[in-house]
């Protein structure tokens, strides 16, 4: 019914190709098949209403931009405010002394077990020294579940049979990971229902003895209206830290995302996409509200209207280019962009003068450097990002731990940007170097990460 | 089950079952119908998970009667309301299941965790209790440990459960259940699958492929398929039911954690889009926690 939600809009606005604001009348008509589109997605009814109000009121008078229809503007708007909803990808926090404990809980069959197979290898590719905690004495054999998957893994399982109550269990695995040295701990607790109150009061006292840094509410794509309920009784009686949306790999829509953010505010730190024990993705909010929306199509006309939204940046890049203020924000913008439209040449061709110059050149970058070098960045702090001069020997160390590279990788990176900076200087002076010195850049994008 | 497994829950969970039912109830109490009374009817719906599509036919068609003059005032509308959700769940035939056979083979199908090889337990005890032969057959090889799952509910009931090896063939293990429910002369043999979700091309094909070889070795077998649905699931249940319709002859569908807070309400678009009539709804974790679908006790129950 709302494979063409932008068709539908440009259905509704379509006729009315004045340009100028979007009048009251004209959002409330694209509101209403926003509101249909959202709830059929399984976004919660409360949910739906607080967002349309939002978008409304961001939207009535809202500047329609030149390249866009009216309806393009209306989803423009819906999808930022969607996307900001959705919030923030997320890390795990690992923070103070290990062990540090991840506590895993959620409805019966929202897919913990698997997810704390999963959570446990990610963690060991980063480095880490997990111990799974089979905390699941109730349901038949999930016990055994959790250890054959550790084994696969070859990732220790700590269990102790159906008799002992699962605080006690975890305690002791608590103690266990102090002995033998395990940095994570990642609790596999019993499904449960958010309104058991007996079953709710052991979650809070296996809190209450492991202190986990991490609780994560495991909560299946296809749920529906309910999921505001489950994650705020959650929320209320064990404090969630993040989420994880499982089965993502089929075709729910996933409002429920949207929902349980609504709720808990807390953020969404992977999604399930699969069943073998390899298949957690990060989170990218981008992606999850054109899902959300109805995919393919409304995502063209939000390219369309990104554009511009690019090229205005860029012009403002390219003057900061020009001054020297290039930083590493600046830098991995750049690289997302890059990855949107193309070449970094694009950016050049705003600055006067200089298409002629960037027309022979390629770069070189492939998509695994690229990815690379983002993911460097995204280790950084926005101070290290805007002042990469503080990144010291220990802060290179938990870059390179956090991207998953090494300390040689953010050397490298390091050092090919401040030369970077400088010749982006000396171009902007209208440099001496000219071709060569765009050349030596173009080049340097290409080694890097490389 | 465990020494502190939950004993209060059944109290506390009658209790949130049917407040949305009451809501309604609530809200048609009033008297007069206000364009108020609609949308409250339709928050009221669509919370239950039915589905714009369906609550705004549902709506539209209450209009209509109310415009037409031939419904006046809330208890008119509330008894059209309860005879419109009625009709969409239709009048299904008696359960095949329930025929007298020689053997009857019945598969269980659904997405990952949707409550399967629970619900297999309850039935085998349900049916056990009304004096069936039954037998499991573990043909969920893929997930780990749900064969020991299987076999530990087959000991708790008192059923023998018939299982390979993990990873082995899950079509040799419906072979091979079916040759001993025949030469143990069971009468009822209930196969557990993986769960799998429905987009998965290879995955529903193996399905096709396992059911295709209980329908070579009985006659008119699979006789009866349920989909498990669980409760909490929204719209995409019905995404599920038409997908596993179209890879094997689905027959029913079995609503599973009911307890919860969430109320299944996407079954009335599954029964008036694919025919599916529901058969039984899961309550709890127990093997008691099992009832047979009632229409009639359901929307009546929307008003209580
Ligand atoms: N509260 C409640 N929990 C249920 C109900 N039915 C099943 N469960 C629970 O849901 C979880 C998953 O149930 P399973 O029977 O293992 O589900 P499944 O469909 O066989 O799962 P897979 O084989 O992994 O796809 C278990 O923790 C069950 O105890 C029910 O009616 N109510
Ligand atoms: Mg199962």
């Amino acid at each position: 019914m709302f494979e063409n939600l932008s068709d539908k809009l440009q259905g509704i606005l379509g006729k009315l190709s004045n340009r100028g604001k979007l009048s009251e009348a004209e959002v409330d008509a694209a509101l209403r098949e926003v509101r249909l589109a959202l709830l059929e997605a399984d976004v919660n009814f409360k949910v739906v209403k607080d967002f349309i109000s939002r978008v409304r009121e961001r939207a009535i008078g809202a500047e329609v931009m030149k390249s866009l229809t009216p309806a393009q503007q209306v989803i423009k708007i819906v999808y930022e405010e969607l996307i900001a909803t959705l919030g923030e990808p997320s890390r795990l926090n690992l923070s103070g002394p290990s062990p540090h404990v991840i506590m895993l809980v959620g409805l019966q069959g929202s897919g913990k077990t698997t997810t704390a197979a999963k959570l446990a290898l990610t963690l060991r590719k980063a480095g880490q020294r997990p111990l799974l905690v089979a905390a699941d004495p109730y349901r038949p054999a999930a016990i055994v579940q959790l250890e054959v998957l550790g084994k696969q893994l070859d990732i220790p399982v700590h269990s102790e049979g159906t008799e002992v109550p699962p605080p006690k269990i975890c305690s002791n695995a608590l103690k266990r990971a102090r002995e033998a040295a395990y940095s994570v701990v990642v609790l596999d607790t019993a499904g449960r229902l958010h309104i058991n109150d007996e079953m709710m009061r052991e979650l809070e006292q296996v809190k209450a003895q492991t202190h986990p840094q991490e609780v994560l509410l495991v909560v299946d794509a296809m749920t529906g209206q309910d999921a505001v309920r489950v994650a705020d009784e959650f929320h209320k009686r064990v404090g969630l830290t993040g989420l994880i949306l499982t089965k993502v790999d089929g075709d729910a829509r996933g409002g429920a995302a949207i929902s349980v953010r609504a709720v808990t505010g807390v953020p969404i730190k992977f999604l399930g996409v699969g069943e073998k024990t390899d298949a957690l993705e990060v989170f990218y909010p981008d992606r999850m509200a054109s899902r959300i929306l109805g995919m393919g199509d409304v995502l063209t006309a939000i390219e369309k209207a990104q554009e511009v939204m690019d090229q205005e940046q860029a012009l403002k890049m390219g003057q900061k280019l020009v001054k020297g203020e290039f930083d590493l924000e600046d830098f991995r913008e750049q690289l997302r962009q890059i990855k949107k439209m193309g070449p970094i040449s694009q950016l050049l061709d705003m600055i006067p003068g200089m298409s002629q110059l960037t027309k022979d050149m390629a770069p070189d970058v492939t998509d695994k450097q690229m990815k690379m070098i983002e993911a460097i960045i995204n280790s950084m702090t926005p101070e290290e990002r805007r002042n990469p001069r503080i990144i010291n020997a220990s802060r290179k160390r938990r870059i390179a731990r956090g991207s998953g590279t090494t300390v040689t990788d953010v050397n490298d990176l390091l050092t090919q940007f401040r030369q970077m900076q400088h010749m982006m200087k000396q171009l902007g002076g209208g440099g001496r170097h000219g071709r060569g010195g765009l050349k030596g850049l173009m080049s340097m994008l290409g080694r890097l990460g490389g | 089950m465990s020494v502190f497994r939950r004993s209060k829950i059944r109290d506390s969970l009658t209790k949130t079952r049917h407040s949305f039912f009451g809501q309604i109830a609530g809200l048609l109490r009033g008297g007069e119908i206000t364009e108020e009374t609609w949308e409250e009817l339709e928050a009221l719906l669509v919370q239950a998970d039915v589905g714009v599509n369906t609550t705004i036919a549902l709506v539209d068609r209450l209009r209509t009667e109310v415009a037409k003059g031939r419904v006046r005032g809330a208890q008119a509308l509330q008894d059209l309301l309860k005879q419109e959700l009625l009709n969409l769940l239709g009048t299904p035939p008696p359960m095949i299941i329930d025929e007298p056979r020689l053997l009857t083979v019945v598969f269980i199908v659904g997405v990952n965790g949707s409550g399967k090889t629970t619900t297999i337990a309850k039935l085998a005890k349900y049916y056990k209790d009304r004096g069936r032969k039954v037998m499991l057959a573990a043909a969920d090889t893929f997930r780990a440990a749900a064969i020991d799952q299987l076999k530990i509910w087959g000991e708790r009931v008192g059923v023998p459960v018939i299982a390979h090896q993990p990873g082995a063939d899950p079509g040799a293990v419906v072979y091979d259940s079916i040759r001993a429910s025949q030469s143990r002369k069971a009468d009822l043999l209930i196969v557990d699958t993986a769960g799998r979700l429905h987009t998965k091309y290879n995955l529903m094909e193996e399905l096709r492929k396992v059911w295709g070889v209980a329908n070579k070795r009985v006659h008119q077998a699979p006789h009866e398929t349920f989909l498990v649905l669980d409760a909490t699931t929204g719209q995409n249940a019905l995404s599920q039911a038409r997908y596993f319709k179209e890879a094997v002859h689905v027959t029913g569908v079995i609503v599973a954690k009911l307890d919860g807070t969430a109320k299944g309400g996407v079954v009335f678009a599954i029964a008036q889009e694919l025919g599916l009539p529901v058969r039984f709804i899961g309550t709890g974790e127990t093997l008691d926690d099992l009832a047979e679908f009632d229409a009639k006790a359901f929307v009546e129950g929307l008003f209580e």
